[in-house]
Formats: C-alpha cells, structure tokens, sequence
C-alpha cells in the first residue's frame, strides 16, 4: 500500500504569551519568559510552587455562545487556534463539513474549574438541583475535541489522545499516520490546556515543581541547568493542520513543512521516573519510521521540563543515539510546562525554526549541569539551516513519544 | 413585588445568562426560534430563574409548555402571587 506525503498547511497558538503565532515566536525570539508569580497559590496549604504562565485574558466572544457554553477554557483556547490553523491553511467550511476533515486534540484530564463546580454543589448539598446542562460537556475527556468539532462543524474522525506531557505530540502522530493512510485529507491536530492548582501540586507532591524561584518567576522553569528544581506549569494549546501533500499542491496553499516520521513507545519501568533506554528507542523508532539517519538531524527540540530526572535521561539518551553533534534546546524555560499542549506549541516553534534558519536557545541555562554536559546545547541564538528536526515528549505514565519533521521544498 | 418589577428580573436574570440583547426580549418571543433557546438552554433557564427568585420549579409540568418569552413571565407572575398568597 502506497503511503501518502503529510505535510503542514496551517497553525494555531494561545500560548502564555497571548493570542497567535506569531506572538509566540516573537517572544520567543526576544529571549522572554512567560512565567509569572500566582499569589493565590500561596494561599493552597502545602503547595510550595507559587509560579505559573498564564494565558492573557482572551476575548471568546467570537465563538457563539450556543457553541462556547460547553467550553471551559481550554476548549477554547483549542477552538481559537483551530480558527487561526484554518485560516492560514485556507480551508472552507465545506471542508470542514465534507467528512474528509478530522480533529485529533487532546487534553490532560477534563475541566478541573468544571469539576470543581459540579463537586462543590455535590459535596455540600448532596444536590444535583444547580448543576447547569453543559458542565458534563466541559469535564468529559474528550471535551476538546468534541468542542471543536462542534463549533467549526466538522464532521470527519475524532480522536481524543490523552497522555499528559505527550498528548499533542501523538495527536500530531496518529494524525500523520491516518492521513498517511488516506483515511482523511486533514486533520487538526493538538493538544490545549488550562492551569489549575491541581496541576502544580501534582508535581509538587512527588517533589518535581520548581519552588525556590517564587520571588524571581522568570529564572524558572531552568532545562538542563545545575540550579533546576522543578516544572512550571502553564496553560495554552497548539494546533497544526496536516494535509496529504497531494490535497495540498492540488489546493496550490503554502506548504510550511513535513511529517516524516513518528514513534510513541510505553515505559513500563516507572509510573513517574524517566528511562533513558525507553526515550533512546522512541527516538530511534521516529527516525526509522522517517527513513532518516542520526546524521541527517539537524536540531533536537527536547522535552527537558527541568526536573532533576528528565533533563539527565534525555540528555543520556540524546547522547546515545545523536552524539554531541546535533544542537539541543528546551522551550520550557520561555513558556513553562503546557503539558497537553506542549507538544504542538513547540512543534510550531521548530517549524518557525526550520523555515526561518535559526535556533533558539534554552532560556535560563546558566550552567550547564554536569549530568546534561554531554549534548550540544544551544546557549544562545544561533543562525543555522536545519533540513529535519525531531521533537520528543515524554510523559507520566510512561508515555514516551516523537516526531520528525522536514523543511518543504517548494519546486 | 410588582409584576413589572418581576418581568424586569425575568428579562435581565435571562439575559445576562444567555447573552441576549434586551430590545429582542418582548413577550412574544418565541424562545427557540426568536431567542434561539434549545432545550439545553431550557434546563438551565430554570435554574436562573430558581436563583433568582428562590422557588422551585424544575418538577413543575407547565414548564415543559412555555413556547414565549410572554408564558415565562405569565408562568412566573402566577407562581409569585402563589406563594405570596400561602405564605
């Protein structure tokens, strides 16, 4: 069976650093952190991590309200960076109607604010008298994709990955692999999310939420760095558009870059712990299953978070299989832990590497630690043509995942 | 309270909750063609309305025969000057 080329035709971003793309890279470029102190988490008994990134307040008033009543935030966080997505890659509502549009979005868990309205009823009155009609649609798993789909009128395949840290990394993989198959002619692909204390204490109980840098926000999250205590977590969501590279050149639109490959593997060693021999095969399945060798990557987007852990496995593991050679950098320090959108938002960044020429390095590595020296990382910006790239995300749970991408010559 | 005093709470309680333009509210609006209110909407004008006049009303059968805007404040006004009248 021939495969079919998948390519990049459209992106959308709400990002800490507010509404668009081109918002997020051009902070990006300036070196700026989205990371902000969130006093009310000091008020949360036992929570120690008192930062975050926040999205800006967004209007979402452009979404119709028969449509935004079922959405919490990050359903429309999902929503708006579809409507960017689509745009650019110019795509009608006729697509979005005519079956050969899906939407694969994901998100960590349900509305938490959703939750925690439906259970403070509940748990005080033992009623179910002042639960609105469309809090369940806002706290079901797959309330983004479903949203979505709702809002833009989509009527292809909906798929709702949901694997924390790697969830929109393999909404852009499963993606790549149906439209591969020619099972749809595009697909929105991503993941959103949207900040709750929940988030931050869950890293904070197991120790892994940076805690030490409350009075200085933006030296934290700190990838690969000696001083690193922790993950910052943060809020937004990433969608691309794929396309078969046939429905693309057909449509004559702008193509700005390709899948070529993608791997997810489970890590059954550790619920939480990173495994350096578990990412080293994921790494390797990506670039097999791209036809790549090491040598033909030319930047390495990590997931590096700054926990003591993950930043010394990836490193390990990046070592083992790319060497010193190929430059390394984490966004995490500009935009904190976007968790279920991580993946998609610093897909788009490398795209915007990849087409642009140039690398951008990870913000707040002063000193390298000495269990991350042995990659090559990107301390400052550098100019630097880079053909492929591969992007990781490794997640609780085990969930470890990939996927390379290639700059799109056009003829 | 008045029954004008009541048709005003009605409109701005619904209002503000469904984001409806107060020149659209007259009696005889026709809650789904007019206000575009399905029947989500209906459950949880319901509860806007238990709020905001402290009854209840959810089990209450002429609910579910409230076609206008009108029927809500004639259904309201009835089930005000009832309660007054047992208090």
């Amino acid at each position: 069976m021939q495969l079919k080329r998948v390519v990049i035709t459209g992106m959308g971003a709400i990002s800490p650093f507010g509404r668009g793309v081109d918002a997020l890279i051009e902070s990006l470029l300036k070196g700026e952190s989205g990371v902000r102190a969130v006093p009310e988490l000091g008020h949360l008994g036992g929570l120690r991590s008192h930062v975050a990134a926040l999205v800006p307040e967004i209007d979402p008033k452009e979404i119709p309200r028969k449509h935004r009543r079922s959405m919490s935030k990050m359903s429309i966080y999902a929503t708006l960076a579809c409507h960017e997505a689509l745009s650019q890659g110019r795509v009608s509502e006729d697509v979005c109607a005519g079956g050969q549009l899906g939407v694969v979005i994901g998100s960590t868990v349900g509305s938490i604010d959703a939750m925690e309205e439906f259970f403070r009823d509940y748990l005080s009155t033992r009623t179910l008298e002042k639960v609105k009609s469309t809090v369940f649609f806002q706290i079901m798993n797959h309330s983004c994709a479903a949203n979505v789909a709702q809002a833009l009128g989509i009527t292809g395949r909906i798929l709702s990955p949901s694997s924390a840290c790697s969830t929109s990394c393999q909404a852009v993989g499963y993606g790549y692999e149906m439209i591969a198959l020619g099972k749809q002619s595009w697909a929105l692909c991503g993941g959103a999310e949207e900040f709750h204390p929940l988030a931050t204490a869950t890293f904070d109980i197991i120790n892994a939420a940076s805690s030490h840098f409350n009075d200085r926000p933006s030296q934290t999250p700190r990838p690969f760095d000696r001083d690193r205590d922790g993950v910052v977590c943060a809020e937004g969501s990433g969608v691309v558009l794929l396309e078969s590279l046939e429905s693309a050149q057909r449509r004559g639109v702008d193509i700005i870059a390709e899948v070529i490959g993608f791997a997810t593997v489970s890590d059954p060693s550790n619920m939480a712990n990173p495994n350096m021999a578990s990412m080293e095969i994921c790494m390797k399945n990506a670039l097999v299953d791209a036809q790549l060798n090491p040598e033909e990557i030319h930047y390495i987007n990590a997931h590096a978070t700054g926990t003591e852990q993950g930043d010394t496995a990836e490193s390990q593991a990046i070592h083992r299989f790319f060497g010193d050679r190929v430059p390394v950098s984490s966004l995490k320090g500009h935009i904190g832990h976007t968790m279920a959108a991580s993946g998609a938002l610093e897909l788009i960044a490398t795209i915007h590497m990849m087409k642009g020429g140039f690398l951008i390095p990870t913000l707040n590595l002063d000193h390298v630690d000495p269990s991350c020296e042995i990659i090559h990382h990107l301390r400052a910006m550098e100019s630097r043509e880079v053909q492929a790239a591969i992007k990781n995300n490794f997640a609780f749970g085990g969930v470890n995942s990939s996927i390379v991408l290639r700059r799109y010559e056009h003829d | 309270m008045t029954d004008e005093e009541i048709i005003e709470l009605i409109n701005s309680s619904l209002a503000e909750e469904f984001e409806l333009n107060m020149d659209d509210m007259v009696p005889e609006a026709i809650l789904l063609d007019d206000l575009e209110l399905d029947s989500l909407d209906r459950v949880d004008m319901v509860i806007v309305l238990e709020n905001a006049f402290g009854f209840k009303i959810r089990e209450e059968e002429e609910i579910r025969h409230i076609r206008t805007l009108g029927d809500i404040h004639q259904f309201v006004i009835n089930k005000i000057h009832l309660l007054e009248a047992t208090a």
